[in-house]
Parts: C-alpha cells; structure tokens; sequence
C-alpha cells in the first residue's frame, strides 16, 4: 500500500533531528544555529505525519497534520521575532559569535 | 503505439517536453511581440531589417547572446553565481505543469492536483531565490541592493496577490485550478466569470491581481530592480550571455505562466463568452490562446504607458494600499457568500 | 517500485543536505542546504499523503522563512566563513559521536516497537479534510495561533525599530 515502511519515516526523523541537535551545540553563528532549531523542527514535523499515518481513526490522522501546520506557523513566527533580537545584538554588539554573548546585561 | 501512449514512462516525460517546449518558444515570440508593439505605441517603427518585418530579429539576437563574452568576475561565489539563473528560470518552467488549457482531462499539461493553485503560489515564491541569490553572489554592492530590493517587492505583493486568489477560492470551494474555470461555466457565458461576480467585488480581486501580476514579473511601472537608469543593471549586471539570457527568458516566461493564471482564475479560462453556437465552435485552448494573448498586450502596454514607480512609493502600495483592499474584499466576499446560503 | 526509488532519492538528498547544515562554514551555504532539505521533506510529506501539508511547506518553509534567513545574513554581511575552531577543542568530534549514538538508539527504538500503516480514506490531505477538522476540533489552537502571530509581527516591528 505504501512505498516504504513507516519506520524509515521515524528513523530520518531522529536522524535530522540528531543533526539539529549537533548544529546547536557546535556552531557559532546564531543564525545558523536558528537553522538547526528549524531542522528539528522539521524532523519533529516528519515524525507527526509519520505517526499520524499509523492512527487508525480519520480523526487522529488528520490531527497529525494539523499539527504540523500548527507547528509551522509557530515556527514562522519564532523565526521572526529571533531574527529581530539578532539584528538588534549585530546592532548594538557588532559581532554576533555567540561565545562572546556571555553577559545578561551589556 | 496505444500502449505507447498509455505507458506513463513515456507520456509524462513527452507532456513536460511539449509544456516547457512552448514556454521557452514563446519567449523570442514574446520579444518580438514586445519590441514591435512598443514601437507602435510610440510611433515608430520596431526591428524591421533582419527579415520579413523583422520576423528573425529573435534569432539575430540568440545568436549574439551565445556569442558573446561569458565574463565570470574574480571574486564571485562560483557555486551559488551559477545556481541562480537556473534558481529562478526552473520554478517558473515548473508552474505552467497545472494550468488547464481545455476541458479534457489530459489537456492540463502534467496533472490537475488538487492544490493546484498552492502550487502555484508555491512557484511563484521560489523565484525569489534566483534572485536574491544572484545579487549576493555578484559580490557588488549594487547587485545586492537590486537583489534585496527586488525580492522584498515579490515578497510583498505575493501577499496581495494571495488574497485575491484566495477570493477566487471562496467562491469556488476547491483549490484545483480545473474546479476554478468549471465554476464559471454557466448560461450567462461572460457574466458568470469571476470577473464579474458580486459585481465590484470579484472586479476589486481582479484589479489586485493584476497590480499584483505586474509587481511579481518586475514588469513596469515596477522595474525598479532591473531598469537600466537605476543601478546600473540591478541583480543581473554581473551577468552576461547565456546566463543572463536565462534571467530574460526567466522573465518573459513568468509573464506568460502569470497571464495564464490570470485568465484561468478571473476570465474563464478555456470557456467562450457566450455559450452558444458560433461561439463554441472555436475549441477551447483557442480561446485560452486568444485570451492570454490580451493579457500579454496589456502587459507590455502598460509598459510603454506608465511611469517607474518610486521604491518607497511601490512598497506603500503593495503594504498600504493593495493589502488592506485586498483584506477588506475577502471579507465581503466571504459575507455576501455566507448570505445566499 | 517507482515509489521506492522516488523515496529513497529524497531520503538520501535529506541526509546530505541535513549533515551540509552542520557540517558547512559558510552560513549561505548552509541556508542553501536547508533548502534543498525543505524540499525533500515536501516530497516525502506526499508520500504520507499530505498534500496541503506538503504545499505550505514549500510556500512557508523554502518560500518564506529561507528568504527571511538569507536576507539576515546578506543584510549584515555575515556570508564570509567565521568558525575558528580551536585547537584540541573536543567539543566537536564528542558531539558528533553523541549524534551518532543518539540516532542509533533511536533507530533501535523505533525497530522495536513497530507500528503499521493503516487504511485512509480517500481525501486524507486534501485542503477541505483538514480545514474540516481545523475549523471544528481545532478551532481554539487556531485562533490561538493567530493571535501568536499578531504577537510575533509587533514583536518583530519593535526589536527591528532603530528608535521606537
């Protein structure tokens, strides 16, 4: 019925995710850190749809989906006030390595 | 050679070879279209030497444009200076697969989804890609201003254009392009158009998405990004020949898959204007034919007739003007329908 | 069995463009990896039949939200590589390592508990079935989500104002 099985769906998932999580805790560069936030988010939607597809009720499966349009709106959202604050740093800081954002207050 | 033509395998690839086949021969038409057409508007006679009135002129100027020096500049992103005329020429080939050109099933070039006009929309914002990413790769400070400034125009008129599209949508309950013009067939021929629904309101989308459809193809009076007067020659001055012939055709082809958009969402598509007889012996993709042909003309009409707009003054429309219309019209139309129910 | 070949292309392309992310130095390039990552994730999302899911991906994600990334970096000119990576920092190869055990353990998970694949029905994706269900059941994320983002635009307008 389905091309593959849904367990390679979960295993990309955890596998992008897995990447996000490496992205955040090496770099240096907040936007790309941003970008492995938005990879993880990804993988997490991947994992919804994947899930949803194994409900068995109309309800539960299109709940899924709906989730993930949810999840994207949050994340367009999230995307645009950090891409503010990180304007606002490069502004006022004139570096944005986040090694160097180690003081609450300027 | 039935089987042959049921097989998928060979179907599929001939049906993209014809659709993006006709784009990309209807773009050295288009330039000459433009160029004498132009030139009649302002009385005078376009490119009449390099054959009968100027029939060839296309061919002389492909020719030159292969011929002529492909400078690649020192310090430019190899990969991504590369990418970007193919960046932004592909989504605008891809976006014709949708549009329906007769009532046939198999007359809708590759397949009529059922989100086509998501699709669509989803092309449209893709060519913001080649451009942004040839005015960064171009590692001139003009290039990169005409790229940022010419993707924030597409980006804030899609929004505009959005929400006409998404008036059409209401009124016709389905995202597939193919329900849109099945939704103005009807006894009163033209009137039943989208055009001319709820009288100024499907009047009102229409002229927002013809604003709109100017905005996205960087068409004057919005050509800011790309005149000749105005940084130097915008996101593509660092271009020459093929890839820059691919930034024009790019250009030309939008117009035709936008046009196309237009007549299916707003004018009826395949269907003739009146619906009887010596009228619908005309097939349908003639009449599709002869409608884009109108909007083409208005296109470049409005070339030769109107004024640049001013940076400052194209983003007040598009935010100012055309937002809050287009806003205000959606919410009538979603009244005025939940009121026949 | 055109499925199969579709599928694994897209989950190779995800793969690569995921380690491109990480792996890369320059911020433009990783952008450009993400991407190429959106798409094949809205190719796989068809696969899961969600078609609508499948379109706002590419609107939103690759059409929206890249452009808005790419603009950042272009407009403060961080597009030149800027990692130094200092020497016999084991920061990188351990998380590395971390990653790849991580995605190993989960692997095994999941093979241990297996779901399968049910039935849909016909219109699972389509634009009517989920509004149908975001209108009805959904309603107060929805409304709540708009509120959010009404929130995120004054938000953004405001960090972005040189004086308020």
């Amino acid at each position: 019925m389905d091309a593959v099985p849904i367990s390679w769906y979960l295993i990309l998932s955890a596998f992008m995710f897995a990447m996000g999580v490496t992205g955040v805790v090496i770099k240096r560069n907040p936007i790309v850190i941003f970008m492995c936030i938005e990879l993880m988010l990804n993988a997490a939607n991947l994992a919804f749809l994947a899930f949803a597809r194994q409900q068995a009720q109309l309800g539960a499966q299109v709940a899924g989906q709906v989730y993930v349009i949810l999840v994207m709106a949050v994340a367009a959202a999230e995307v645009a006030i950090g891409l503010g604050i990180i304007v606002a740093i490069y502004r006022l800081r004139d570096t944005i390595n986040v090694d160097e954002m180690n003081l609450l207050k300027f | 050679m039935e089987e042959l033509l049921n097989n998928p395998w060979i179907v599929i690839p001939l049906r993209i070879i014809i659709v993006v086949g006709f784009v990309l021969a209807a773009v050295p038409v288009l330039t000459w279209v433009e160029r004498r057409v132009l030139a009649l508007m302002q009385i005078r006679k376009g490119p009449n030497r390099v054959g009968p009135a100027g029939l060839l002129q296309p061919v002389a100027d492909g020719i030159k444009l292969f011929f002529k020096e492909d400078v690649l500049p020192e310090r430019v992103d190899r990969f991504i200076y590369f990418l970007a005329p193919a960046g932004f020429l592909i989504p605008v080939l891809c976006a014709p697969a949708v549009i329906p050109w007769g009532p046939d099933d198999r007359l809708t070039p590759i397949a009529d989804v059922n989100i086509g006009i998501l699709f669509l929309l989803a092309m449209t914002s893709l060519t913001v890609y080649g451009i942004v990413l040839a005015g960064w790769s171009s590692n001139n400070k003009y290039s990169l201003l005409g790229g940022l400034r010419a993707s924030a125009q597409t980006i804030s008129y899609e929004l505009a254009m959005g929400l006409s599209i998404i008036s059409v949508v209401l009124l016709t309950g389905s995202l597939s392009m193919r329900d849109m013009v099945l939704n103005q067939q009807g006894s009163l021929g033209l009137l039943n158009w989208h055009v001319f629904r709820f009288f100024p309101l499907g009047l009102i989308a229409t002229g927002i998405f013809l604003i709109a459809m100017l905005a996205e193809t960087n068409r004057a009076p919005f050509d800011l990004p790309e005149a000749e007067t105005e940084l130097i020659a915008g996101y593509h001055t660092e271009y020459s020949s093929m890839k820059f012939a691919m930034f024009f055709m790019g250009e030309y082809a939008s117009m035709v898959t936008i046009s196309a958009v237009m007549v299916t969402l707003f004018f009826g598509g395949w269907l003739s204007p009146l619906p009887f007889a010596p009228f619908t012996w005309i097939p349908g993709p003639l009449w599709f034919l002869m409608k884009l042909g109108v909007f083409i003309y208005f296109f470049i009409w409005v070339r030769a007739t109107l004024p640049r707009l001013r940076y400052d003054m194209l983003m007040k429309l598009g935010w100012l003007r055309l937002l809050p219309t287009a806003l205000v019209n959606l919410f009538l139309v979603a009244i005025v329908l939940w009121w026949q129910k | 069995m055109f499925g199969q070949i579709l599928f694994i292309t897209m989950a190779l392309v995800i793969v690569v463009t995921s380690i491109g992310v990480v792996a890369v130095r320059n911020p433009v390039r990783s952008a450009l990896n993400l991407v190429a990552n959106f798409f094949a994730l809205a190719v796989l999302y068809l696969f899961l039949y969600a078609q609508f899911v499948a379109a706002v991906q590419i609107i939103v994600y690759a059409g929206a939200i890249m452009v808005l990334f790419l603009f950042t970096i272009m407009l403060l000119n961080l597009g030149s590589p800027s990692e130094l990576s200092e020497r016999g920092d084991l920061k990188r190869p351990v998380t590395w390592g971390l990653a790849l055990l991580f995605v190993i353990v989960l692997a095994g998970g999941i093979f241990v508990r297996l779901g399968e694949a049910q039935p849909t029905a016909d219109d699972l994706g389509t634009v009517q079935m989920v509004g149908k269900f975001l209108f009805t059941d959904w309603v107060y994320p929805f409304e709540l989500t708009s509120i959010l983002l009404l929130i995120a635009i004054v938000g953004a307008i405001v960090m972005a104002k040189r004086r308020l």
